[in-house]
């Protein structure tokens, strides 16, 4: 495996990167590296030129509202098509927060203007009344198991799914997509938008290796079978959360401090 | 008679750690305490904002201007809402509201400063330095921006506005053409003006990028911390200001401190300052911009900068038997990268106790530690406990930071976490304790219960 150099690609990493949302190409990066693969990581930022076929995984980030709006121009311009042909022809995505919505049909700003996305989603963002923040804990059959994933949302956009998208699971604690109807992000083909910060991939690491494991496929064609890893320290951290926010709504408690 | 209410009530409930009992109250029984005893300070009030170095700063600020002979009223217990605001009044003042002091000196939470400033006219304001830090309560970094872009705008010329120069976010309240910078209050600056201690690039973690007045890429011609640096805008006109106060040479002394060469309008000041780190550097120009602007002596501010000791729990050194803590508060992803430089600078292996809480005064997002430059801690860690609220996450971090997995431990309880970190360091090392800010509280707890330290309302 060790002529195998995985391409990850990273948009926008100097603008669009708020909440640690770089743990998740860090925890790809190291999830493969652990296993004797290689990989390399592609920043692409404001002017700078993209290919579909230059990516095995693609990670977009969340960005604070102004640094979103400095974004959407240029990612409109031609490179959210190159995302969406990517995501076609097998290539992995992540995307967080503000990467998700510039993903969807369309997002509306806090001052009102509808911008138009990339349209990689089927799914509409509007701002809400008041900012969802918390801690989130989601089930979901992603990988055909029933799992949970933990993360943490901070956003005051409300994203709705078009009829045929398939949300990424349903929350069991926290607002989701958009605080209604019990929905959290959302699949497309080797593509998923969420709120999870948190960073979301080392928590779940299992989210982390079903990425690499697409990718992984996009590179070599083949069907991929990755070496398990010791997990111990990320499955503590994932249960710890679960647990204690699990029944308290969200809220966490002191214990012994 | 306000203010004797005001007393009264400081006397009953007052006491203790719980500074901030008697003001929740007093506001409601006596709204214009505040207003009315700041206004009787014959020199008027200071008041310092900012994410990181507040309370070190008006502490060492205190001390300056105790040096130079003034009495500050002060709210030091770090109490920095509006309720923080009116116990420091209130346990200020006599029983006939005359106040203990001449001159108020007030940190301010970033997010309270409108609302202190409808009460306090201050003599001068002190903005210095806006970084990512309790996102879940603020959301981002212009909103503080532009809370205090409207504050400034309503002040009149009876106040000054001091700001970092360094920090665009903030600089660029005042930028010319600006509707701040046309308002009455007049205003300076302070900055770093050593080359040798800056860097050609931003971090990962730099909160910053964009020009805040017309949203175009900055560029930057030296960094010092975080987005802290010498900046110029790619497209319109705005740039980093001169300081009127400015550190010409910074030598770094590791944890020892620093040897600091700074030029006021009055003229050169050098001393060595006790407390390590460039953010330190900062916090002691922010002092020293205020002192000069206040008339104070060159050769006593250098006095009160060579004699200052850290704050509470921001920075000490606890010696427990044979070995030494060395605790260092942290709470945002570029404080904690600039903890960590410190703490490395002198090569070898460390013994570390990292303690994540995930209250509200902690900021309940995590995520902030995949910020943080973990990284600087390969090959360099002899022994890292966990512990806290998110001991594990801080262990997940610290894996993929590269710390070998067999030196990474977790013990989420707090006592047995120091004992752990003990144990592990040999005799006479010092072992360095890393907390967020309610976690620092529970472990002083521990250490002042076993009598190693004291409360903090004693010192």
């Amino acid at each position: 495996m060790s002529s195998l150099a995985l391409r990850l690609v990273h948009l926008y990493p100097d603008l669009m990167s708020v909440y640690g949302d770089r743990g998740n190409v860090l925890a790809l990066v190291r999830r493969a590296q652990w296993r004797g693969i290689d990989a390399t990581v592609s920043e692409v930022s404001v002017g700078d030129r993209f290919e579909p076929r230059d990516a095995d995984l693609i990670f977009f980030g969340g960005g604070q509202d102004r640094e979103q709006e400095a974004v959407s121009p240029d990612f409109l311009q031609g490179k959210g098509e190159a995302v969406r042909e990517a995501v076609e022809e097998g290539t992995a995505l992540l995307s967080v927060c503000g990467g998700y919505q510039l993903l969807g049909q369309s997002y509306t700003t806090v001052d009102g203007q509808q911008l138009p996305g990339a349209g990689l989603f089927d799914v509409r963002s509007v701002p809400g009344p008041k900012r969802h923040i918390g801690n989130v804990l989601i089930e979901t059959m992603l990988d055909g198991q029933q799992r949970t994933l933990v993360g943490f949302e901070n956003h005051s956009g409300r994203t709705y799914l078009g009829p045929d998208l398939q949300p990424l699971g349903r929350t069991v604690v926290g607002a989701g997509n958009n605080g209604q109807d019990g929905t959290e992000g959302a699949v497309y083909k080797g593509a998923i938008g969420c709120y999870l910060h948190g960073s979301l991939l080392p928590k779940n690491p299992w989210l982390a290796d079903y990425l690499l494991s697409i990718a992984l496929r996009h590179l070599t064609d083949e069907p991929v079978v990755l070496a398990p890893l010791d997990d111990r320290f990320e499955n503590e951290a994932h249960q710890a959360v679960a647990t204690r926010i699990r029944g308290l709504g969200g809220r966490v408690k002191s214990g012994a401090w | 008679m306000a203010g004797r209410a005001a007393a009264v009530l400081s006397r009953r409930l007052g006491r203790g750690g719980g500074t901030v009992i008697a003001g929740h109250l007093v506001p409601r029984i006596a709204p214009w305490a505040l207003r009315d005893v700041t206004r009787s300070l014959p020199n008027g009030s200071i008041v310092v904002s900012g994410t990181n170095g507040k309370t070190t700063t008006t502490r060492l600020l205190s001390h300056i201007l105790n040096a130079a002979g003034m009495r500050p009223l002060h709210n030091r217990a770090g109490a920095n809402m509006l309720s923080g605001l009116f116990t420091a009044v209130a346990q200020g003042t006599d029983w006939q509201a005359r106040p203990r002091g001449d001159v108020g000196l007030f940190e301010v939470d970033e997010a309270t400063v409108p609302r202190a400033l409808q009460h306090i006219e201050p003599r001068m304001l002190l903005l210095h330095n806006i970084f990512r830090d309790q996102l879940d309560r603020y959301g981002e970094v212009h909103f503080v921006a532009n809370l205090w872009r409207d504050t400034v705008r309503r002040l009149s010329s009876r106040s000054m506005v001091l700001v970092n120069a360094d920090d665009p976010l903030v600089a660029g309240i005042l930028a010319p053409g600006g509707d701040a910078a046309a308002a009455s209050a007049r205003h300076s600056s302070y900055g770093i003006d050593d080359p040798a201690v800056g860097t050609p690039t931003l971090p990962h973690a730099a909160d910053a990028r964009l020009c805040p007045i017309c949203g175009a890429p900055l560029r930057y011609e030296l960094v010092y911390y975080g987005h802290l640096g010498h900046y110029v805008c790619s497209r319109c006109d705005f740039t980093r200001p001169t300081p009127t106060v400015s550190a010409t040479t910074v030598e770094l002394l590791g944890d020892a401190g620093s040897n600091l060469t700074i030029a006021t309008p009055e003229g050169v000041i050098r001393a060595r300052l006790q407390l390590p780190g460039l953010y330190n550097v900062y916090n002691a120009l922010a002092a020293v911009a205020v002192s000069s602007e206040l008339g104070i002596r060159r050769d006593v501010i250098a006095r009160g900068l060579e004699t200052f000791t850290a704050a509470f729990g921001r920075l000490e050194r606890i010696q427990v038997e044979d070995r030494t803590l060395f605790l260092a508060l942290v709470k945002n992803p570029v404080g904690f990268t600039e903890v960590l430089r410190t703490v490395l600078a002198p090569p070898g292996r460390r013994t570390l106790l990292i303690a994540i809480n995930d209250l509200f005064a902690d900021g309940t997002d995590v995520s902030w530690l995949w910020d943080v430059e973990f990284e600087r801690l390969q090959d360099r860690v002899n022994v890292v406990v966990c512990t806290g609220l998110r001991a594990e996450d801080m262990a997940v971090r610290l894996k993929y930071a590269g710390v070998e997995p067999d030196r990474i431990r977790v013990e989420s309880h707090p006592r047995r976490s120091i004992e752990m970190a003990l144990a592990a360091a040999e005799p006479a090392e010092t072992v360095y304790v890393l907390p967020t800010y309610t976690a620092m509280l529970a472990l002083r707890d521990i250490l002042r219960q076993t009598g190693y330290v004291r409360g903090f309302w004693e010192e």
